[in-house]
């Protein structure tokens, strides 16, 4: 079964851009990546557009769809209102490079910030023990795509590029989380606390537990709860208890 | 004279999935600066389809495994037609490699204590995966960005800047390999970004650009599988070997049609999964070829206990190697039993409890309730071959990784010999890392040689590339690149695929050919600015040489083995495994008769060592009289292993 649709796509490029209306053949099953395909193949072959694995692996093909932060890979054409004019923007939180593909350079410069694992001294690979029970919640993080949907939302940096230098967003406060609870991580051996690294160079201040991140996420994440909110709690215990703070000055005197 | 963006580097990587990256680790660890080129965002390579895991003898699970165990399974999935000694350093390396990455910070699901935890795969006598639910390629790719992230923050710290010795250049792609005289001297692309040209020069490169499978129609492969590495090899004057061998993936996603061809993980069977045609039959149980008969279970009986108990029963034959299990799942639809989407049921369901499901295949759950809206808790998968992987590419040597080509180098999906005619499930990942590694380190190595004494850029070369690259733009009322790749993807699907038959690869390069000549004059529209009909006009070339390639010597081999299966000649033949088919760029084209020649080889004898690891009733499947251990034949002499390794790793052994 195939039928007409409107598609509604953002054109143009840092300069400027404007809507611009396709009428396309739609079949039975499809995703709203497969639409733009076909857009690209018989009307447009320029519309710019990143995807990679057409089955949300590699997050690659974030835009927004209707006005909500999505994989156009994973957005079955049969979920949205049927009759109804599909509008496909890029990410607004990115700068635009080209009709729906954005600059997310951002979010790389905020990888390279946050401190990488640091394996433990003396323990061999091949050596290392970890239980099952342990590592399941940092796993649940690593199942990130990094398709940058959370980042995208998150009103913190979303209207608010002066926000972007301090905080490094929900992804990568994730990241912090997941090194934090790696069960061999040896952050602490060298005098590095993630957590209070998270709240004072990497903005986690900033959220406000609104969850915003957690609704977009295409992997189903419980980014707010089960990352950020830890952190969050394990930072301000850090902060408030007087004798890490008592600690914390001692230390700093050496 | 041509402007382009210029860097100079002592090692440029081209592609930075699996092998890529693990490639630019080893070649940034021996000190030398180093460049990673990636067609997509850094992070986003095809690695990170990879579901079921990496195979390597660790042993967590079952004890009796051990890397000659591995190197058996492994020339037994390929036929033989494997290069020994990268089948060797392959199953002795693997688990340094994947240890390694937990130094890194990966994280695989662990057994009870505590160790990395294996799982069982089509082909392999062991448990023996190390996984991360069914998400190991995402793992991987992680892991090893992040790792590329943390010799970065290394380099800041020490010069003020990341990217002092490592740097990634991403949506970058290469479109020639340039050299100076017989040696490379770097590599000339374009940005998609900007469509700016760059230049990249360097005394080595490595390719780790992945695989064929865009030439297909039904394909687990993304856009990015154009044979880019293959093409640009044969460009620079390697050669391509056992390009015939392509893997169909037994079990892709068959409905709704946009998603057909997407991958259905492995580890769907490894953990319980079974295949059943539209009779409700548990059909591979006819399929056992003779080779494999005392290997698997005879009655489902046999073949559901060895789940639980492994040292007393025979695996079930929904676990054979992926050539025979595609080549069944075939016959069975072609008889009229298939699904109605076309396929077979695949069934884990009935098998496993449903939180049990969810626990180890999510992203399967996930993946058909999203796109097929189909439980797989509650109700079978319907799955088919899918093209999903090319055993042939460039040819290398085993122990350096190193082209015919002074300073070019290839490793991963895109270098040949590794799998023979088939790779195991598992197989790959490891084989990226095992590999990725030896091309970096000896590519460093080689980088270092070059002294004072570097290669110089060729400003022809450049000039000669950026008007090819242009071209596509002057070609005023040209074909459109997407219909052409269409056309491409189902001659390929139709003539040269799960099955073969000689009239029909015939036509199939007739028409390739005719393709070739369409696609020079094949026209985009727009600016060079972010233009995917002008990116897809330029891989049409890559993708036209590689399935020449494929179709010219699937029509030699007159055999059906692993990854090619001829209906005109249905039996495997002792003697063709003697026999390696090398592709390379004919020097003078004639018009309408392709660009490829194709030359005959021999396949390296196995070293005696490592053939008294099989029995000889085994070897008499595969090898001729004069190959079996004991005959008079010109086998080489028999080494200790410290020798033959210490040998190789001086490089010593070509």
């Amino acid at each position: 079964m195939s039928y007409e649709a409107t598609f509604r796509v953002w054109r143009g490029d840092a300069e400027g851009g404007e809507l611009t209306d396709f009428q396309v053949e739609v079949n039975d099953g499809e995703v709203v990546l497969d639409v733009v395909h076909r857009i690209q193949a018989t009307q447009a072959p320029d519309l710019a557009v990143r995807w990679n694995c057409k089955a949300g692996k590699c997050g690659s093909c974030s835009a927004e769809i209707n006005g909500r932060p999505r994989l156009m890979c994973m957005t079955r054409m049969s979920t949205l209102p049927p009759g109804e004019t599909v509008t496909i923007t890029p990410m607004r939180t990115f700068p635009v490079l080209r009709d729906l593909v954005t600059d997310v350079g951002f979010n790389y410069q905020k990888a390279r910030e946050i401190p990488a694992f640091i394996p433990p001294q003396g323990v061999k690979p091949g050596e290392y023990r970890m239980q099952q029970e342990d590592v399941n919640r940092s796993q649940e993080f690593r199942k990130c795509i990094e398709c940058f949907l959370c980042q995208d939302t998150c009103h913190v940096v979303r209207d608010h590029e002066e926000n972007k230098p301090a905080f490094a967003g929900p992804r990568f406060l994730m990241r912090m989380a997941e090194l934090d609870m790696h069960p061999l991580d040896a952050a602490g051996d060298q005098g590095l606390d993630r957590k209070a690294t998270a709240q004072e160079e990497h903005g986690l201040g900033y959220c406000n537990i609104t969850k915003c991140c957690t609704e977009v996420c295409p992997e189903g994440i419980k980014i707010t709860d089960n990352a950020l909110i830890p952190l969050k709690e394990r930072a301000v215990d850090r902060k408030y208890d007087p004798l890490v703070w008592l600690g914390s000055k001692i230390s700093r005197r050496r | 004279m041509t402007e382009v963006e210029r860097h100079g580097f002592d090692v440029v990587v081209v592609g930075a999935g699996g092998a890529g990256l693990r490639a630019a680790i080893e070649a940034r660890e021996q000190g030398r600066r180093t460049a990673i080129i990636c067609k997509s965002l850094f992070g986003k390579a095809h690695t990170v389809m990879a579901e079921g895991g990496i195979a390597a003898s660790m042993g967590n699970v079952n004890d009796q495994d051990n890397w000659q165990v591995h190197f058996r399974d492994t020339m037994r999935g390929g036929k033989f037609l494997n290069h020994w000694r990268m089948a060797e350093l392959h199953a002795k390396e693997a688990p340094e490699r994947v240890w390694e990455l937990e130094t890194w910070g990966a994280l695989f699901d662990r057994t009870k204590d505590g160790r990395i935890s294996q799982r069982n795969f089509g082909g392999h006598e062991y448990p023996r995966l190390a996984h991360v639910g069914d998400r190991t390629g995402l793992e991987l790719i992680r892991t090893l960005q992040q790792k590329v992230v943390s010799l970065q923050q290394e380099d800041f710290r020490e010069h003020g800047d990341y990217e002092a010795r490592i740097k990634v250049f991403q949506e970058y792609t290469v479109t020639r390999v340039l050299k100076d005289g017989d040696r490379v001297s770097g590599v000339f692309g374009y940005q998609r970004e900007s469509g700016r040209f760059f230049v990249i020069e360097a005394p080595a490169v490595v390719l780790a650009t992945g695989g064929i499978g865009k030439s297909f129609k039904v394909t687990s492969n993304s856009w990015e599988y154009t044979g880019d590495g293959h093409a640009l090899a044969l460009l620079a004057g390697a050669s391509l070997i056992n390009m015939e061998f392509v893997q169909f993936h037994p079990t892709g996603m068959v409905w709704p049609p946009s998603v057909k061809g997407i991958l259905v993980t492995e580890s769907v069977r490894g953990d319980g999964g079974v295949l059943r045609n539209s009779d409700g039959k548990r059909f591979m149980f006819d399929y056992i070829p003779d080779v494999f008969r005392e290997k698997y279970a005879e009655t489902e009986e046999e073949g559901d206990r060895w789940y639980q108990d492994q040292a007393n029963n025979r695996r079930p034959p929904e676990l054979l190697p992926r050539d025979e299990v595609a080549r069944a799942i075939n016959s069975e639809v072609k008889a009229g039993r298939g699904t109605p989407h076309g396929g077979v049921f695949l069934d884990v369901s009935t098998r496993l409890p449903a939180e049990e499901i969810r626990r180890r295949l999510p992203s399967m759950h996930h993946q058909f309730k999203e796109l097929a809206d189909v439980d797989i808790t509650a109700e079978p998968m319907e799955v088919g071959p899918t093209c999903h992987y090319v055993m042939g590419g460039v040819e290398v040597d085993p122990d350096t990784a190193s082209s015919c080509v002074p300073g070019l180098f290839a490793a991963g999906e895109v270098a040949g010999g590794m799998h023979g005619s088939n790779r195991l499930g598992g197989n790959s990942l490891s084989d990226l890392l095992v590999f990725g590694r030896r091309a970096g380190l000896h590519a460093a190595q080689y980088a270092d040689t070059a002294g004072d004494d570097r290669p110089v850029v060729d400003q022809e070369q450049i000039d000669a590339a950026a008007e090819e690259a242009l071209a596509p733009f002057s070609a005023d009322g040209g074909e459109n690149p997407y219909g052409l790749h269409q056309e491409l993807q189902q001659s390929m699907n139709d003539l040269v695929g799960i099955i073969r038959r000689e009239g029909e690869m015939e036509e199939a390069l007739q028409r390739l050919a005719t393709l070739g000549e369409r696609a020079e004059s094949a026209g985009v529209e727009g600016h060079r600015q972010f233009n995917p009909g002008w990116h897809l006009a330029l891989d049409l070339r890559n993708m036209l040489l590689v399935s020449e390639c494929v179709a010219r010597a699937a029509l030699e081999r007159q055999e059906s083995r692993g990854g090619h299966t001829r209906e005109d000649h249905p039996a495997m033949a002792a003697e063709w495994r003697r026999v390696l088919l090398a592709c390379s760029l004919a020097d003078k084209p004639v018009p309408g008769e392709g660009a490829i020649v194709l030359q005959r080889k021999a396949n390296p004898a196995i070293r005696e060592d490592l053939l008294a690891l099989f029995g000889v009733d085994e070897l008499k499947k595969y090898l001729t009289e004069d190959e079996l251990p004991g005959a008079e034949a010109d086998l080489p002499p028999q080494r200790a292993d410290v020798d033959a390794d210490k040998k190789s790793e001086n490089g010593a052994e070509h």
